[in-house]
């Protein structure tokens, strides 16, 4: 599965549309990190938890969306767009949106 | 009396402890950058690329940092909000997180051997927005683009 931020997939050429297609999730860390991270958050600082918190609902986005272009029977998805929101405190949501296309290899 | 001799000693260990580390990030930051100066990441509105060599492979890369925002930062930014103006120790808080976004996504690429990525997006959001005046807010970014990786 190819994925890409642009019109286009360099070097494929673009032979049929699938649709739109998108992978949504909301995660959160245990309350035992959240308070840890509070206290970090004190006095500042990189707070790794919810940077590994941020990864993990990414890819869980994107798989889904991944997914979901399979079933389309695509074997790109391109204008792949990221989008997040805070739902809570400690929680995250992460929306990856794309369009799901069939591509082929070109010459060059 | 005692509470506001109490408030003047957390802020000043806390004012002390945060200026290091912000110092150390900075320091890493500039480091890292200077590392990876050669793999250029072209910015928004490239969408399309084109050129003579032979493309190999193409794929997404993410980089992604979580940065709190400290006590001290917060009680200074309050305190300034009320006249209004420039917040330059929140601002600082917001400059080092999407320039570690940025150095991790550029170091993920060239785990994978790019050679160049562009239409690079940048999405951030806040947990903690300073609704309750305990809070803390942190600045959570995701840096993304397209990396392009040449025969």
């Amino acid at each position: 599965m190819i994925l890409t931020n642009i019109e286009t997939v360099p070097g494929y050429k673009v032979v049929e549309l699938c649709g739109f297609v998108s992978g949504s999730t909301v995660r959160s860390k245990n309350a035992i990190r959240d308070l840890g991270a509070g206290l970090k958050n004190f006095i500042g600082g990189e707070l790794k938890n919810y940077t590994d918190l941020l990864r993990e609902s990414r890819d869980e986005a994107t798989k889904r969306m991944i997914s979901q272009a399979e079933a389309l029977g695509a074997n790109a998805v391109i204008n792949v767009r990221l989008a997040t929101a805070s739902i809570t405190q400690g929680a995250a949501e992460v929306y990856a949106y794309g369009t799901a296309v069939k591509v082929q290899k070109t010459g060059n | 009396m005692i509470d506001i001799i109490l408030l003047i000693i957390i802020l000043s260990v806390i004012y002390m402890i945060g200026s290091i580390i912000e110092k150390n990030h900075f320091k890493k930051l500039k480091k890292k950058e200077v590392e990876y100066i050669k793999l250029p990441a072209v910015g928004f509105g490239c969408k399309n690329w084109s050129s003579n060599k032979q493309i190999k492979d193409v794929g997404i890369v993410c980089g992604e940092a979580a940065i709190g925002c400290d006590y001290f930062k917060m009680f200074v930014s309050n305190l300034k909000s009320f006249f209004g103006g420039r917040l330059t120790s929140v601002e600082s808080v917001l400059d080092r997180a999407r320039r570690e976004a940025i150095v991790r996504m550029k170091e993920k690429a060239k785990k994978i051997g790019a050679n160049v990525i562009i239409n690079v997006k940048i999405e951030s959001t806040m947990l903690n927005e300073c609704e309750q005046k305990n809070m803390l807010p942190q600045c959570l970014v995701i840096a993304y683009g397209t990396a392009i990786k040449y025969e």
